[in-house]
């Protein structure tokens, strides 16, 4: 296991090169500049611009400044807020962001392991019919669809949650509850069929055989087997729940990572567009790894050598 | 298991394709997701052109009108027609939908049945490239690619097509590597024939199955990415109409004209909805053994 660990973490430092190379030079080879949209300002004045934030030397020696900043953990400064640096930039957004993302997966996993149990357990019921068309209704509903039509149902009719707030703990509710829809229906089917294949195997028959209660069964032997595709799926889901997050914060104007990086990618913020991606990357690969890590410790059957 | 039985005298091999039918025809739901996709292709296609409005016709007497026998789903904020820019918007849809599942198609087969063909180094090299490929952010390279380059829909098609390929790649792969050491391709290789004919001729083929279910799965994801690009203002551009850029054009005033939203939103909604249950299907009727009696 440890093995594995610093295998896949020593791994990690090529690929985030590749990562910060595609996204340098991608940006630097795009049309335009930072301080091109800011009209009328005169060439002597955009000129002392680009050299205070470096952008006058040559490509190559920029390439290698950002790499030496980036491996002491500085990401540069922002061109768009004078004077604030990418990396203060990111720890103020993003914990608004996995605030969103984290509350809308806990509900997600509350709401979506249930119906797919249940739905698994009295499989060709009407329940499970029931529970599978929902959760193929929420899969199809985009969440910019579904975000405005709550905010229709419970800001402007019903009145009871603010439409776009951002502080307590109440104005979480409808961003959260919109972005988990997806993932309660994606949940729940990778639920179903989990459970399904564990309840056709010979050691739950043998579970029963000795007795056990049906709810023993179910909860502790079939669960721990059916969940594995739940887990393995939370590597994808949390890929898919930073697009999510995009575009709730966009409807409910929260004031988090993906937000910014939207309006840093409109106005050539390159330090902030560069930073975010990188750090969005690494959190993705370790994410991963310790998705891997869980599945080798729930299913005995996979080793890593 | 591909015979027919009920006719002793009459044994008649059924391929993979009368077998799926046979499967897809029983399935309601899935029948009913491919008819509602008919008819709003047919809507989509023809729908603009009989009516008397253009999605673009801007007439600012009429701006913000809730739906009536003139303009069934009402007017925008610039009194253009709902009804015919929703029918346009889905033209785009299921366009992005198309290529860049086709894009996908073509470049995931190829790359896939290359590499799990000829295996060993080749193999290993083509598929670490897909790993690293695989743990890029990629909506972030699609929203650099379209807010630093061009926000034309030529890039968008060209984004969408060259990020989902790579899970078509793995696919074919793993099938061409079952395939690779069967006999019916040691007896194309032992009569001479040539080895891109083989890959193509001989084991693409056999791999359709499952390369058919993913890619109906592939259309939706594309159509929906296509509306979240242009629902952040990086696809699809005025005055051209896209479901993604009139629900967000929609939120701006949905207190007072709900329907500039709800619209557009419920006809993407329900396009994606038949496409997930008609890819169900799909999958239930071409792999009987995903699904669980």
């Amino acid at each position: 296991m440890l093995k594995l660990i610093s295998r896949r973490l020593i791994g990690m430092v090529p690929l985030l090169l590749i990562i910060v190379t595609i996204t340098f030079f991608l940006l630097r080879k795009a049309p335009g500049s930072p301080f091109a949209s800011e009209k009328g300002f005169k060439p002597q004045v955009i000129e002392a611009l680009n050299r205070q934030y470096g952008l006058d030397k040559p490509l190559h020696i920029q390439y290698f400044n950002y790499l030496k900043g980036v491996v002491k953990g500085n990401l540069g400064p922002s061109t768009r807020y004078v004077g604030r640096s990418v990396n203060d930039i990111i720890w103020e957004h993003l914990p608004n962001s996995l605030l969103l993302g984290f509350t809308a997966y806990f509900i997600a996993l509350l709401v979506g392991l249930p119906l797919g149990i249940i739905a698994a357990v009295k499989q060709n019921s009407l329940v499970d019919y029931l529970s599978m068309a929902t959760a193929m209704l929420g899969v199809s509903t985009p969440t910019f669809v579904l975000g405005p039509i709550m905010i229709i149902l419970f800001s402007l009719t019903l009145y009871i949650l603010p439409p776009a707030r951002w502080g307590e703990m109440r104005h979480l509710i409808l961003p959260a509850v919109t972005l988990s829809v997806v993932y309660i229906a994606y949940i729940a089917r990778l639920t179903r069929s989990g459970m399904l294949e564990v309840l056709g195997a010979d050691y739950i028959r043998t579970a029963r055989a000795k007795g056990l209660s049906e709810s023993a069964v179910v909860m502790r032997h079939a669960l721990r087997g059916g969940i594995l595709p739940v887990v393995s799926f939370t590597g994808p889901a949390l890929a898919f729940l930073l697009s999510g997050t995009i575009v709730v914060e966009r409807i409910f104007a929260v004031p988090g990572l993906g937000n910014i990086f939207i309006e840093a990618a409109n106005s050539r913020d390159y330090f902030v567009v560069m930073g975010i991606t990188l750090f969005i990357s690494i959190a993705l690969i370790v994410m991963n790894l310790l998705v891997d890590i869980v599945l080798g410790l729930l299913d005995p059957r996979i080793s890593y050598k | 298991m591909n015979q027919t039985t009920q006719l002793v005298e009459l044994v008649e091999g059924t391929s993979l394709w009368q077998d799926a039918w046979k499967r897809l025809k029983k399935n309601r739901l899935a029948l009913f997701g491919a008819v509602t996709l008919i008819l709003i292709s047919i809507a989509v296609v023809i729908g603009p052109m009989l009516s008397p409005y253009s999605y673009d016709q801007i007439d600012l007497n009429i701006t913000n009108q809730p739906p009536t026998f003139s303009h069934w789903f009402g007017t925008d904020t610039l009194g253009r027609d709902i009804f015919v820019r929703s029918l346009v918007g889905g033209r785009i849809s299921l366009m992005v939908g198309l290529v860049a599942t086709a894009v996908s198609f073509v470049i995931g087969v190829t790359y896939g049945a290359v590499s799990g063909y000829f295996g060993g180094y080749v193999d290993e090299l083509m598929m670490r490239i897909v790993d690293i490929l695989y743990s890029l952010p990629y909506i972030f390279l699609v929203i650099v690619l379209l807010a630093f380059f061009s926000k034309d829909i030529t890039m968008l098609f060209i984004a969408l097509g060259a990020v989902s390929w790579l899970t078509m790649a793995r696919i074919v792969r793993g099938q061409v590597l079952s395939l690779k050491n069967q006999e019916f391709v040691e007896a194309a290789r032992a009569v001479g024939v040539s080895t891109p004919k083989i890959i193509f001729r001989h084991i693409v083929p056999n791999t359709l199955g499952p390369v058919v279910v993913y890619t109906t799965l592939t259309i939706p994801s594309a159509m929906l990415s296509e509306a979240f690009l242009s629902f952040l203002g990086l696809g699809v551009q005025p005055p051209l109409s896209s479901w993604g850029t009139m629900v967000n054009d929609g939120i701006s005033s949905i207190s007072v004209f709900p329907w500039q939203l709800i619209f557009p939103g419920v006809m993407m909604a329900i396009t994606l909805f038949s496409l997930n249950f008609l890819g169900d299907g799909l999958r239930d009727a071409l792999d009987p053994q995903s699904r669980k009696e």
